[in-house]
């Protein structure tokens, strides 16, 4: 009885907006989702997310096979999709880093990613630098830019820290987009090369997507490594308890700043491949939208557990390909599939057993 | 004197929550600091390990002065503690808790891990092993992969001590270590902290359960309302007028 | 050149004073910004488009000017605190126990919600405010104020003023101000929490919906967009008065207000929006607890 008052409610609420028409066929709606949860739930009595559990060795080399084969048995539109999905799980990686495993509330994530494909731009169109030469200075800029937003992250609690680190991703996406001599405004910079490896020109698609996919092992090996060391276990114990760290002798300043430069680093990198890949870059592709969007990655799949976070970019970069006639409504789902995923399950999908550490050597 | 403690005194808006506090810890001995609630004594340990800085006063580790010194450089010097309401990591699991302990005294970074080298690679062993050691020293060993949330109580006031021992100091801070446990846990507890001081260690307790108190005290510091009211022995302190006066209106604690 | 932007500034410093009061009287009483607070603002700017488009079309609006845009005001405000007690006791109530970030995540969701809803039903052009108030100039001093503006500081200033006496002197307002304080002290003397964390909703939302609509006056359009960016100034404007601190919000609106201005007026306003944000981090970093803020123990 109380859920039909609700409905009625909701239905109410939408008036205003949907108009008499609109807000008779959301109650309907409403209704019948109802009826088919309540339906589905007495079939299955106790609806829950099964404990994904996996023999790890079997996956890997199954999905081993299945991405390195992958140009060959897709059409090209998907193998796009799947570039720009490993851009994503780089970046994701790199967002963990400083959400997932050191607990620090950075909403403004886009901003390294844009500093990233930016610096690859310029450096590669006004100063004519190859992909391949640009790339240690774009990295090293998106870390100074990690250092440098380091800074607030020492002395401001949690919503703080999120709120500057949203302050920051904005500036930096104004000044992207105000300061034309340098960045040429909206209008973005293209032209932007392909790299090249031993003079051969990696325009074609099969030959970036493993590029990308080069990148995305790397990736996943190195920050794999970190993880499963003291400095880790560092940043896992000031997620927990920052004063108890502190007083077991971690520098948790140090291990901050060490999270964003890190974080950055890889931030820079996807942003790189970005650039080179849609061979051009503008202010609309590093919103707050993005940052959002990337935090919600690592959330979905888990916060700092690896395979959760790569499972948790290909779901959200996959399923609005998926899902295109529902296009539309894409973005309405993401709200609420926020709020009910923090509701419902806010561990995320894949039990996160964070990092065992024993006998990971 | 491994520790010394000079006119120490903490100032909080008009309360004085530590006054003029000097003491003086002699190496290898278990040291006791009792009162009565609020008598200041939480906040002398947060003002010897660094979590508070005194308004007055100084302290003295092995003749340096540590006095503004932040949390992790004290512990990197060799005073480890654990805290009055446990503050264990807990979705980490026990043996990991422990091997955190031993970050300060391990130093692979960030290139050698990267790499795996035969260094990393040992380092990380020993760091395990002597974890391993720690655990079976207090008696959790058992517990090793369980999360340390899921650890009852009485355990996880050993895993902080095992973790706080991993730090490898040599003078330990235990902030009510006997809050909450039943006889038989205490007499444990007891042991345990003999066993802590035979090894080496300076340790100096906050307490309120006197029979450990005068159980295993070398010697004790009574401190009333932020001020230093006595010390002693454990006889000599029983028989002191200003603590008597100090618990009256309590019952009997002797 | 310098007062007539001291007249602008006060408009729209009055409008986010009026949303920044609705974050810090959130923040106060569960320490949760609320994010989707900024799109509350804009369902206001809507509502008051819609209605006062259903008062035309009926021929009302003709009638009485007056009374059309009351019942637009009137319904509006309605609506809108509608909406945030429900997105409180949906999204917001369910987390009141987890951890930071978790209720924060939320906020989010629901702003992206709501931001999409508007775009699907009221399709995601801009729509226009109709041009039915008559503008009237005010000439002094050089200076050029429209009776809109006038109207709006008016508004602001009385709104404020009403939240004062609310909080000071009634009972919900007192029981509000001692649950911002100590929850479960106040819970144990008989306050109902979750009644008064609503009737905090429902002020915040409502005064979100005045902003609204007196903007989309002001302005003559409205998107689905508008909520973020103001949100986000409204928000720097309770953190600079004093997140938590109803004066603070007041005074830290009209702050900003003067700020964005005069930095428009005489250094340059394409980085218009940036002044806000340059000065979020600023706080931040120099005073985070804002000009009336009170000092935290730092844990």
């Amino acid at each position: 009885m109380k859920t039909l008052l609700f409905i009625i409610w909701l239905s109410f609420l939408s008036l205003p907006f949907m108009g008499i028409k609109g807000a008779l066929y959301l109650f309907s709606g409403i209704c019948a989702v109802f009826g088919i949860f309540i339906f589905l739930k007495k079939s299955f009595k106790k609806v829950r997310i099964p404990e994904i559990s996996y023999n790890l060795k079997f996956l890997i080399i199954g999905l081993f096979l299945f991405i390195a084969l992958l140009p060959f048995a897709v059409k090209d539109y998907y193998l796009d999709v799947a570039i720009l999905a490993g851009i994503y799980i780089i970046l994701a990686l790199g967002v963990n880093v400083v959400i997932g495993f050191s607990g620090l509330l950075h909403l403004g994530f886009a901003a390294f990613y844009a500093i990233g494909a930016y610096s690859n731009a310029l450096l590669t169109t006004k100063l004519g630098l190859g992909f391949w030469s640009a790339l240690p200075l774009t990295l090293f800029f998106t870390a100074i830019s990690g250092l440098f937003l380091a800074f607030p992250a020492l002395r401001l609690r949690g919503d703080y820290l999120a709120i500057v680190t949203l302050g920051f991703g904005e500036i930096i996406r104004l000044i992207l987009n105000n300061w034309d001599s340098l960045t040429r405004g909206p209008n973005g910079i293209t032209n932007i090369p392909a790299p090249f490896i031993f003079s051969f020109e990696l325009t074609g698609l099969w030959s970036y997507y493993y590029l990308v996919l080069v990148f995305v092992f790397i990736a996943v090996f190195i920050v794999r490594r970190v993880y499963y060391s003291r400095i880790g276990r560092a940043w896992l114990s000031i997620r927990e308890d920052e004063v108890a760290a502190e007083a077991m002798g971690i520098n948790a300043t140090k291990y901050k700043f060490l999270a964003f430069v890190f974080g950055a680093f890889w931030a820079g990198l996807a942003g790189a491949l970005f650039a080179s890949k849609m061979r051009f870059v503008s202010p609309e592709s590093f919103t707050f939208m993005e940052s959002v969007f990337v935090v919600c990655m690592i959330i979905l799949g888990g916060l700092g557990s690896i395979p959760g976070v790569i499972l948790g970019s290909l779901i959200l970069v996959l399923l609005p390909e998926i899902l295109r006639e529902f296009q539309l409504y894409r973005m309405l789902a993401l709200g609420a599939g926020l709020v009910l995923m923090m509701i419902f399950r806010p561990q995320g999908l894949l039990r996160v057993e964070t990092t065992r550490f024993r006998g990971k050597v | 004197m491994i520790l010394e403690i000079r006119a120490l005194t903490k100032v909080f808006g008009g309360l004085k929550a530590v006054e003029e506090v000097s003491f003086k810890v002699k190496q290898g001995i278990i040291l006791s600091i009792i009162g009565p609630n609020g008598a200041g004594k939480t906040t002398l340990f947060n003002c010897l390990t660094g979590l508070l800085s005194p308004t007055k006063g100084r302290v003295f580790f092995e003749d340096k002065d540590i006095t503004n010194k932040k949390p992790y450089e004290i512990t990197v010097s060799g005073i480890a503690r654990t805290f009055q309401n446990i503050r264990v990591f807990g979705s980490m699991t026990v043996l990991e808790n422990v091997m955190i302990g031993q970050h300060t005294r391990s130093k692979e970074g960030m290139f050698t891990a990267i790499l795996g080298t035969n260094r990393f690679r040992r380092e990380e062993t020993e760091i395990e092993s002597k974890a391993l050691e720690y655990l079976e020293f207090v008696g959790i060993e058992d517990y090793a992969d369980v999360l340390a949330e899921n650890l009852p109580y009485g355990d996880r006031k050993r895993l902080e001590i095992a973790r706080a021992l991993a730090t490898e100091p040599k003078v330990l801070l235990l902030d009510e270590p006997a809050a909450g446990m039943n006889p038989q846990e205490t007499k444990e507890l007891m042991e345990l902290i003999k066993r802590i001081r035979n090894w080496g260690k300076t340790i100096i307790i906050i307490e309120h359960d006197m029979k450990v108190v005068m159980g295993i005290s070398d010697w004790i510091i009574v401190l009333d309302h932020g001020v230093k009211i006595a010390e002693g022995t454990p006889g000599g302190i029983q028989n002191n007028p200003d603590v008597i006066e100090a618990y009256l209106g309590k019952e009997n604690i002797f | 050149m310098f007062l007539q932007q001291i007249i602008n500034g006060l408009t729209v410093g009055g409008v986010y004073a009026l949303i920044a009061l609705g974050y810090t009287l959130v923040y106060g009483i569960l320490e949760l910004i609320n994010f989707a607070h900024g799109e509350i603002y804009m369902l206001g700017a809507y509502l008051g488009i819609i209605f006062i488009g259903i008062f035309t079309a009926a021929g009302f609006t003709q009638y009485s000017l007056f009374l059309s845009l009351l019942f637009t005001f009137i319904l509006s405000i309605l609506f809108c605190s509608a909406y945030g007690f429900t997105v409180e006791k949906l999204a917001y109530k369910p987390l009141r126990k987890a951890s930071r970030l978790n209720p924060l995540i939320s906020a989010i969701g629901v702003s992206i919600f709501l931001q999409n809803y508007v775009m699907l039903t009221q399709g995601a052009t801009d729509r226009v405010f109709p041009h039915i108030i008559p503008t009237i100039k005010i000439e002094f001093f050089n200076v050029t104020m429209t009776t809109l503006q006038l109207f709006i500081i008016i508004v602001s200033l009385l709104l404020m003023a009403m939240l004062h006496l609310f909080i000071m002197r009634t009972k919900t307002g007192k029981a509000m101000r001692a649950v911002a304080q100590d929850k479960v002290m106040a819970s144990l003397l008989g306050i109902n929490i979750d009644r008064i964390i609503s009737v905090t909703f429902v002020i915040g939302s409502g005064l979100a919906a005045v902003a609204g609509i007196m903007v989309a006056m002001y302005y003559g359009l409205v998107n689905y967009y508008i909520g973020y960016i103001v949100g986000i100034k409204a928000f720097t404007a309770a953190v600079l008065g004093g997140i938590g601190s109803v004066p603070g919000a007041m005074l830290g609106g009209l702050i900003l207000g003067l700020i964005e201005s005069l930095g428009a007026g005489y250094l340059s306003s394409e980085y218009k929006d940036a002044y806000a944000f340059i000065v979020l981090i600023l706080i931040l970093l120099i005073k985070p607890t804002g000009l009336l803020g009170k000092s935290e123990p730092h844990k």
